[in-house]
């Protein structure tokens, strides 16, 4: 894709680099983000969790999606983000845990993300099944490729497909996010940060020389 | 003296501070390092940054990958403990729900309160900022000038450690000769939006910031900020040589557990503990400020959460640095024959010209910035260079139409990938399979996020008072909120979106979105930015002030406000720093009164 598509910044997407910018304020999210004067969810990990604690989804809240739901999920994930040369897939580093772990979580956001996440799965089992006579999971490759295709075209708002097109985006940005946030991901992305230093250098002085930008850098 | 409970407070104090953020902290360190015994009451529970920050930990390690919750709005890692704009149990109200009449209240119940988690973004207000009136007509003077706070501004940050640079622009302070720490280097896209910046004439800076990009002086230190006091010096001496260099890792949201940058908790408590002369009790929920018949403050009347018992503690001085809002709460509800209407609000001001700082954002991507070579961008954990506001000569001429200006803060580079962050996904493609791999690759770190901060000027409409009705789980009378921007503060934020896009496409991104003109539909709800300053403001005249020039209450000559409440305007740059120097100058103001034999 050569022509950029308009930059649609995700609301905590943003917020998290308005942290990462120092900008600590920033307040873009959606309304439940805020919550509303005095409320906060039953089951979540609470206003006052143990950061430092080592944790695993599941710890806090249950995981709710079926077995088979599960094995779609992975299934779908490895279309999404398949093995390739030396990085591992989705589903073999955790990603089918956190899309669980996002479904089933107490808070606003989530309940209706899990929502979405059901029906979408629940449209692809049926489809595949019409389709192919196997749930995605069992499909081959070309049959799975074919769904993911169609579930990746973008729906004119309110067409019948225009909920499996928000599932899609939906699942896909949550593949990424499990994804790049771990260990293997980070290295696959390129983030080579999260170590101490003794100085900070700054950007290398071959990439400030070919981007024009030597008479910049002042302090 | 230590962290004690509320049976074995040994008062009377000479001074009770309520809260324990950047007023708080700042006035207990001045105090007891200056030798008067205080007794601070903190409504959250204790916290310990040293064995409490998750250092280093991933995002792959924590709940939804650290995604904003209602739980935790910054995300998992934010240091904030049981805050937020909703607390259980503590609501608040709005007179209005209607978009733009209505004002989100940020707390934090916790030791050091809000310095735990905040942005370290620490600007000196100008000349031009305690004078506004005067300059444009508009809002209020201060009683005071920049010529006052400068001192008190350079001690805090000698105190502290503030990275920066001295570049003299207009109403952009210098600091003395050495008081400065050097500002770490820009970030790739920091000095392209330098470059670019300029062919539209706008400034790109180092910013200042409350880390220590090196060690403390504290052979030169000590000396400068305490003369004449021994045991002071040795204290902070010592204490500066606990404090460890940023080792560049790790977001100073979420608290530094090296003690690298600022926490009350990290810098201003451990020397006031060390003195011997602070108690301190958490879970303290203040409910009254008590006074005797003649109106002077005779102590605090507070409940212990755990417990849901009040207590009382007596004190000659009452500090309020409880965060502006909750500092009108308490005055508000600290009701006598002396004060039937309030404590300090003979004017009927208490609660009035509540202002937050002006937000809005724009982003863009930038071709020039996909793929570069990685390297490491983390840095000092937030913001390294940022734009002072540049146009005071054309906003006094009348040519901009509205009257008071804006900084930018700056999001670029390759932050630890969490929710969303390795930025793909914001560009709306669908991509999977090999090609999301490339285009993951291809755009992380590609991105320029822009944030306006900007100075809303104090109106009638915006104020806080008691709700008639509501009461919290203690049976405290709660905030009723009141808001209303003003067309200056919705023509800045549209003259900050346009600033933006015209800077994005400068920077070479290939399809810039066109933001609107309408301010109304961008403006950050009041409060979204956790600047409210304001509802005590100080004045030279006690009809239309309720703090004098040294933070004293015009109508109880011994209690304090040291928090926000008494700014008299909300300049563009970021409260807390001279929160800070407001409250070290009130505290010298206290400590004299009473060596005195006034207070």
């Amino acid at each position: 894709m050569n022509t950029p598509e308009p930059v649609r910044i995700d609301r905590r997407a943003a917020i998290k680099w308005m942290m990462a910018a120092g900008a600590g304020a920033a307040l873009l999210g959606p309304r439940s983000l805020l919550g509303a004067p005095g409320t906060a969810p039953a089951h979540g990990y609470g206003t006052d969790p143990a950061t430092t604690k080592p944790y695993s989804p599941g710890d806090i809240w249950p995981l709710v999606l079926s077995g088979a739901q599960r094995r779609e999920v992975a299934a779908l994930s490895d279309v999404i983000l398949p093995a390739e040369g030396g990085a591992p897939s989705a589903s073999s580093v955790g990603v089918t845990d956190f899309i669980d772990e996002w479904a089933s979580a107490p808070y606003p956001d989530n309940v209706e993300d899990g929502r979405v996440i059901t029906a979408g799965l629940a449209w692809l089992e049926a489809e595949s099944v019409r389709r192919h006579g196997a749930v995605f999971a069992d499909l081959g490759d070309a049959q799975r490729l074919g769904l993911c295709e169609e579930m990746s075209k973008d729906a004119p708002e309110g067409s019948a497909h225009e909920a499996i097109s928000k599932f899609f985006r939906l699942f896909r940005n949550l593949v990424c996010t499990g994804y790049y946030s771990t260990p293997v991901g980070m290295k696959d992305l390129g983030y080579v940060g999260n170590v101490p230093l003794a100085r900070f250098e700054g950007p290398p002085p071959e990439l400030v020389a070919k981007l024009g930008l030597a008479d910049e850098v002042r302090w | 003296m230590a962290y004690i409970t509320p049976a074995s407070a040994k008062d009377p104090y000479d001074v009770i501070v309520i809260g324990s953020g950047a007023a708080g902290g700042q006035s207990a360190y001045t105090l007891t390092m200056e030798g008067a015994r205080v007794l601070m009451l903190e409504a959250g529970r204790n916290y310990d940054p040293r064995s409490e920050t998750p250092m280093f930990k991933t995002n792959d390690q924590a709940p939804l990958r650290s995604a904003g919750t209602p739980d935790k709005p910054f995300g998992y890692y934010d240091a904030t403990i049981d805050g937020g704009w909703a607390v259980p149990g503590e609501p608040y109200t709005n007179a209005s729900s209607e978009r733009g009449r209505d004002f989100k209240w940020w707390r934090a119940r916790m030791l050091g309160g809000r310095t735990n988690h905040w942005g370290r973004i620490s600007l000196r207000n100008g000349p031009y900022d305690f004078k506004p009136r005067s300059r444009d007509g508009l809002g209020f003077d201060w009683p005071i000038s920049y010529e006052d706070v400068a001192p008190y501004y350079d001690k805090v940050e000698m105190l502290i450690g503030v990275y920066g640079t001295n570049e003299g622009l207009e109403n952009t302070p210098n600091s003395p000769e050495g008081v400065l720490l050097p500002p770490p280097k820009a970030r790739i896209g920091e000095l392209l939006a330098r470059q670019r910046g300029r062919k539209l004439g706008i400034p790109v800076i180092p910013a200042h910031r409350a880390l220590l990009s090196k060690a403390l002086d504290h052979r030169g230190l000590p000396a400068k900020l305490h003369p004449g006091n021994a045991k002071a010096q040795r204290i902070l001496t010592e204490d500066m040589q606990s404090r460890a260099a940023c080792f560049w890792a790790t977001d100073c949201g979420r608290g530094c557990a090296i003690r690298a940058n600022y926490q009350s908790t990290t810098v201003h408590l451990p020397p006031a503990m060390a003195t011997g002369n602070l108690d301190i009790v958490t879970d303290a929920m203040a409910r009254e400020i008590t006074v005797d018949a003649s109106g002077k403050a005779t102590g605090v009347a507070y409940i212990d959460r755990t417990t849901g018992t009040e207590h009382r503690a007596r004190a000659r001085v009452v500090v309020l640095a409880a965060s502006a809002c909750e500092t009108v709460r308490l005055l508000l509800n600290s009701k006598s024959g002396a004060h039937p209407h309030g404590l300090g609000n003979s004017s009927g001001l208490v609660g009035k010209y509540i202002m937050d700082t002006v937000g809005a954002s724009w982003g863009g991507q930038i071709p020039l910035l996909e793929g570069y070579p990685p390297h490491n961008e983390d840095g000092a954990g937030g913001l390294h260079v940022y734009t002072p506001w540049w146009l005071y000569k054309e906003q006094l001429a009348g040519k901009l139409g509205f009257a008071r200006g804006y900084h930018v803060e700056f999001g670029t580079g390759r932050g630890m990938p969490g929710y969303g962050s390795y930025g793909d996904d914001s560009r709306g493609s669908t991509s999977y399979g090999r090609r999301l791999r490339e285009e993951a690759r291809r755009y992380y770190g590609s991105f320029v996020y822009f944030t306006g901060r900007g100075e809303m000027i104090p109106n009638e409409d915006s104020y806080c008072e008691i709700d008639p009705k509501v009461v919290d789980k203690w049976g405290i009378p709660v905030l009723r909120f009141h808001w209303k921007w003003s067309d200056h503060e919705l023509r800045q934020v549209a003259h900050m979106q346009k600033t933006f896009a015209d800077w994005i496409a400068e920077m070479g991104c290939t399809s810039p979105r066109r933001p609107g003109s309408d301010g109304s539909k961008v403006i950050e709800p009041g409060g979204s930015i956790i600047h409210e300053v304001g509802g005590t403001i100080m004045g030279a005249d006690r009809a239309k002030s309720v703090t004098d020039a040294h933070s004293r209450t015009w109508d109880a000559p011994n209690v304090f406000v040291a928090d926000g409440g008494v700014f008299a305007s909300n300049a563009d740059k970021n409260p807390t720093l001279t929160i800070m120097a407001l409250a070290w100058r009130a505290s010298d103001h206290i400590l004299s009164e009473m060596r005195k034999g006034n207070l």
